[in-house]
């Protein structure tokens, strides 16, 4: 793995992590407003969740 | 109750261990104890194999396990047993033309068994079609077998009366979780066609997970050939199960300007392909991150082999173990979830009428 490779992995898990971290902070204030959609908001974070970690992935590969 | 719960910790920790010790002794040429050691250690783990090695010990070169069959189509069909290739040390000889067996993969050589290689390392002899029955393959037919087993004995009981008996008690809730909270809930009316595939896509990565966990460590959902299949079966479902405003979403996307249609139809096309693309990937990587970390921690002990680490990054291990089997359930989740979010997207009506309302996406 040569530094630019690493460097662009870096900078991968950096953007998953923020955009992760926004998903959750958005889930938790949703439920907390709302705990009776809890479930449907638990749902909906799962699978935005999952596609951004879809694209870190693929971005991961590419590096 | 609080004896219940130091006797699981205690087993996971027991199944850790033994983990710890198959990884020490599935290598089989010489010491692990160094970087290149860990390193070859975790590619031979993550590769598939021509041998189902419960374990080996390094320094005699003894194997304990089973060979599997090997299956070569090379001008006629070849099938023997990998106990011939005596793990990469003999050469085979079928019908005239010599295989060897170097690191996992068959190639064609001459009688002394001699490999080219090139600049990057990867031998550049030519290789037959192989279709032999390697440690993945015997894995997933173990898998059907058990998955046939389990819920054919389960939908029997059923005809007799409305709970089913043992194991099948535990999978009951879990059978009507993937049809409430993802069949019924992503596609709607139409949801009963899809339900057999999306069961058996969930159960079947569910169950290959787990098994991967096993101290033997059989990595089929971290191989990508695997999920690629998977996911193609996902993909061929969504496009055959494409209704009329489906495929106008992508060749004539609705209520937007011409030109911007025209913009739309390559990207929507890409869109096609890459969501299951995306399917393929998560799982692999998942699966595949989750083994590094845990062997990479449990090599991380045969390197510095004193007293202080050797616990701690065992303790590390137990941890990611723990996790791994969230991501066991959550990975079979997410694919069983978005394989059905893809299929609404194809069946799903547009009521005419309601078009005007809706606020055009461009």
């Amino acid at each position: 793995m040569s530094i630019p490779e690493m460097v662009g992995a870096g900078l991968i898990v950096i953007g998953a992590g923020i955009g992760l971290g926004l998903i959750g902070k958005g889930a938790m204030e949703g439920i907390a407003r709302q705990p009776e959609a809890g479930n449907k908001i638990q749902t909906a974070m799962i699978i935005i969740a999952a596609l951004l970690e879809g694209i870190a992935f693929a971005a991961l590969f590419a590096v | 109750m609080r004896q219940k719960h130091i006797l699981s910790i205690l087993m996971a920790g027991l199944f850790t261990l033994m983990t710890a010790i198959s990884f020490g002794q599935e290598h089989a040429s010489g010491a692990v104890n160094t970087k290149e050691g860990v390193d070859e250690m975790i590619d031979h783990h993550l590769d598939d194999s021509h041998y189902f090695d419960f374990f080996a010990d390094g320094e005699e070169g003894k194997h304990y396990g089973f060979a599997l069959p090997i299956i070569l189509i090379d001008n006629g069909l070849h099938v023997f047993s990998a106990a011939e290739f005596d793990h990469g040390n003999q050469v085979v000889e079928r019908a005239g033309q010599h295989y060897a067996l170097y690191q996992s993969k068959i190639y064609k050589t001459d009688a002394e068994g001699t490999l080219h290689f090139d600049e990057d390392g990867f031998p550049t002899n030519a290789k037959p079609w192989d279709f032999s029955i390697t440690k993945n393959v015997f894995v997933i037919f173990l898998v059907a077998l058990l998955m046939l087993l389990v819920f054919g004995g389960m939908a029997k009981t059923y005809k007799k009366q409305p709970l089913p008996r043992k194991f099948g008690r535990f999978l009951e809730p879990v059978i009507v979780f993937v049809r409430d909270d993802i069949a019924r809930e992503m596609i709607g009316p139409k949801y009963k066609k899809y339900m057999s595939f999306l069961l058996t896509v969930f159960f079947f990565i569910l169950f290959l997970n787990l098994l991967g966990m096993l101290p033997f460590g059989v990595n089929v959902t971290g191989n990508i050939t695997i999920t690629f299949a998977l996911a193609l079966v996902t993909f061929f479902i969504v496009q055959f199960s494409g209704n009329k405003d489906y495929w106008k979403h992508v060749f004539w996307f609705p209520d937007v300007h011409p030109i911007v249609k025209i913009i739309l139809i390559p990207i929507e096309i890409l869109g096609l392909f890459t969501k299951p693309f995306a399917l393929m990937i998560r799982l692999f990587a998942n699966m595949t991150a989750g083994h590094v970390i845990i062997m990479s921690l449990l090599g991380l002990i045969v390197i510095f082999q004193n007293w202080i680490a050797g616990p701690a990054f065992f303790g590390f291990s137990l941890f990611m173990m723990l996790i791994e089997i969230l991501v066991a359930f959550l990975q079979a989740y997410i694919f069983t979830l978005l394989s059905a979010l893809y299929i609404s997207s194809a069946v799903e009506e547009h009521h005419p009428g309601s078009e005007e309302e809706e606020i055009p996406i461009v």
